[in-house]
């Protein structure tokens, strides 16, 4: 890694592609975070690889929103350090804004600007944040809306938007930034059952390009097929992971048993060939 | 809108009959109860027994054309006084508001300064402020004393400065945290969030009681006669102390009416679609 910052992707392509074996992009050690007496976070360790795919499932409450806001630094934790791309981000000398334009995140409810057309919300970090003249930030997100199918959506306002569109342009508004690590917090959760299939495209596309991500998802048929790595969360500790096939497969753990069972009673799984 | 051929079913058409009949209806018995109103309130007044003597002490048209030319001169000064203490009292209040928000303990002073600011101005009686700074401060007779009429307007801008800042503040508190959280997320500094992302929002809510504060001040620069500058309330006073007679005070109240008509019918419009806008979500 060179100390200029983050590599810059080339044009119509959302990562940059480093040679060479890297320190995990991301890694946190023994994180512990909690509310009013309640802990959410339970000495949690995590490593994310450069253009890995980690899944965290488990029920709600089990941390995993608070885990993808600590690394974000939307939170402060109570203990523990995370580490991106070798460097300690958890360090208070560290400016949160800096870490935070090395990192995506996507939320639940889009969270879009109400207030800006589609374009000014892509636009916003580039202009206000890395200083880029507006036609050049302007033509980078138009690239982008281009490529998922929402070309002709620049100049609208959000409130118009479907929510899966919303979804896709909040993924694309954290982009744009060129993150070297992409976090989706239950991105589908909040959508109409037929607009999910075009957000997963989306991320499908996204891991076909090499971008490192962590999401956390309800939906285990798309977590076995896009992930590389499934973490089982319970009581805030990853307590089971491994890759999909055999954590939703042949899990070890009696939690993580018990967590699919009324997954599949639910009908969000498809049950596992008995035998 | 598509139109389609689609062709009314005969319940639809009389449905839509029977509504513009009830719409038909509902005008007249309006325009009625309006007009019977109306009558009675005229009768009330001009057949009460001293009628006369109120019309001609309060409504002489002679005495009115006499007083115009003074009291619209005043009112000039009103609009002036309005523009300057509008734009003073808004630039305040927004500045107060953004300081009662910082965090962090660096900024405990600036906050603490801005709180106590808020709960003195908006306790403390506009005409006491205004004889302070008019009367008391040239007392001081500092070199470069702006006149009692730039001091009237600071005061009005003080006390109009505290109410806009609650305002204000209500706007910014009414943005939800997760538009902060996408902001900051994006890398956003705290001061960039707020200028680009809450402020838009917040000043766009509170659009219509920032300018029902406006109409207020509208009627409150009148104060600063109380210091001797001549506006259109005190115009009408000395006009009616030359005269006798108080019709200068209802061309003065009439023409302040007119002067309101045009930003109160800003203020509904901005709350209709304010109104609108949230319907739509």
């Amino acid at each position: 890694m060179t100390g200029s910052g983050p590599p810059v992707p080339r044009p119509g392509q959302l990562v940059a592609r480093t040679a060479g074996p890297n320190p995990p992009v991301l890694s946190c050690r023994a994180l512990r975070k909690v509310f009013g007496g309640h802990v959410v976070l339970d000495d949690l360790d995590l490593d994310v690889a450069e253009h890995e795919v980690v899944a965290l499932i488990g029920a709600s409450g089990s941390g995993k929103s608070t885990l993808l806001r600590c690394v974000n630094l939307l939170e402060d934790l109570d203990d523990g350090t995370i580490h991106l791309d070798g460097e300690h981000i958890t360090d208070p000398r560290v400016s949160p804004d800096l870490v935070r334009r090395r990192i995506g995140i996507v939320f639940q409810a889009y969270n879009l600007f109400p207030h800006l057309s589609v374009l000014d919300n892509i636009t916003l970090a580039p202009r206000r944040v890395y200083r880029r003249d507006r036609a050049e930030a302007e033509f980078q997100a138009r690239e982008l809306l281009a490529r998922v199918g929402l070309a002709e959506k620049a100049g609208d306002y959000p409130d118009r938007l479907s929510g899966g569109q919303q979804q896709r342009v909040a993924i694309v508004r954290a982009l744009v930034n060129a993150p070297r690590l992409i976090l989706l917090d239950e991105v589908t959760s909040a959508l109409d059952p037929e607009l999910v299939g075009e957000v997963l495209t989306m991320i499908r596309d996204l891991k076909a390009d090499g971008m490192t991500m962590v999401l956390a998802t309800h939906e285990m048929g798309f977590a076995r097929e896009v992930a590389d790595r499934i973490c089982f969360l319970d009581g805030g500790r990853v307590i089971e992971e491994g890759p999909p096939e055999q954590v939703l497969g042949e899990p070890t753990q009696p939690r993580t048993r018990q967590f699919l069972r009324r997954i599949i009673e639910a009908g969000r799984l498809q049950a596992p060939p008995t035998g | 809108m598509i139109l389609t051929n689609h062709r009314p079913s005969t319940i639809a058409r009389e449905r839509a009959a029977y509504r513009k009949r009830q719409t038909v209806r509902s005008v007249l018995i309006a325009a009625t109860s309006t007009g019977l109103l109306g009558t009675l309130l005229v009768v009330a007044v001009t057949g009460a027994p001293g009628w006369e003597r109120v019309q001609q002490s309060f409504f002489d048209p002679q005495i009115a054309r006499d007083a115009l030319p003074d009291v619209l001169t005043g009112l000039w000064l009103n609009v002036q006084l309005l523009v300057c203490c509008a734009l003073g009292a808004l630039t305040l209040g927004l500045l107060l508001a953004v300081l009662r928000t910082l965090r962090g303990p660096v900024f405990f002073p600036v906050r603490a300064l801005a709180t106590g600011y808020t709960y003195t101005f908006r306790g403390l009686p506009v005409i006491i402020v205004l004889y302070v700074l008019t009367l008391g401060v040239p007392g001081l007779r500092l070199q470069g004393m702006p006149s009692v009429l730039v001091l009237g307007g600071i005061a009005l801008v003080l006390t109009f400065g505290a109410y806009l800042a609650e305002v204000f503040r209500a706007g910014i508190e009414s943005v939800h945290a997760s538009q902060l959280a996408a902001a900051r997320s994006l890398g956003l500094t705290y001061r960039q969030t707020m200028r680009y992302v809450v402020l838009p929002q917040a000043v766009r809510r509170v659009a219509p009681p920032l300018l029902n504060d406006i109409i207020a001040l509208q009627k409150d620069v009148g104060l600063v006669s109380l210091a001797g500058p001549i506006d259109a309330v005190r115009a009408a006073q000395i006009a009616t102390a030359e005269s006798f007679n108080y019709t200068p005070y209802i061309v003065a109240g009439v023409l302040f009416v007119l002067l309101a008509i045009p930003l109160i019918a800003v203020t509904d419009w901005v709350t209709l679609r304010a109104a609108r806008r949230q319907a739509e979500r």
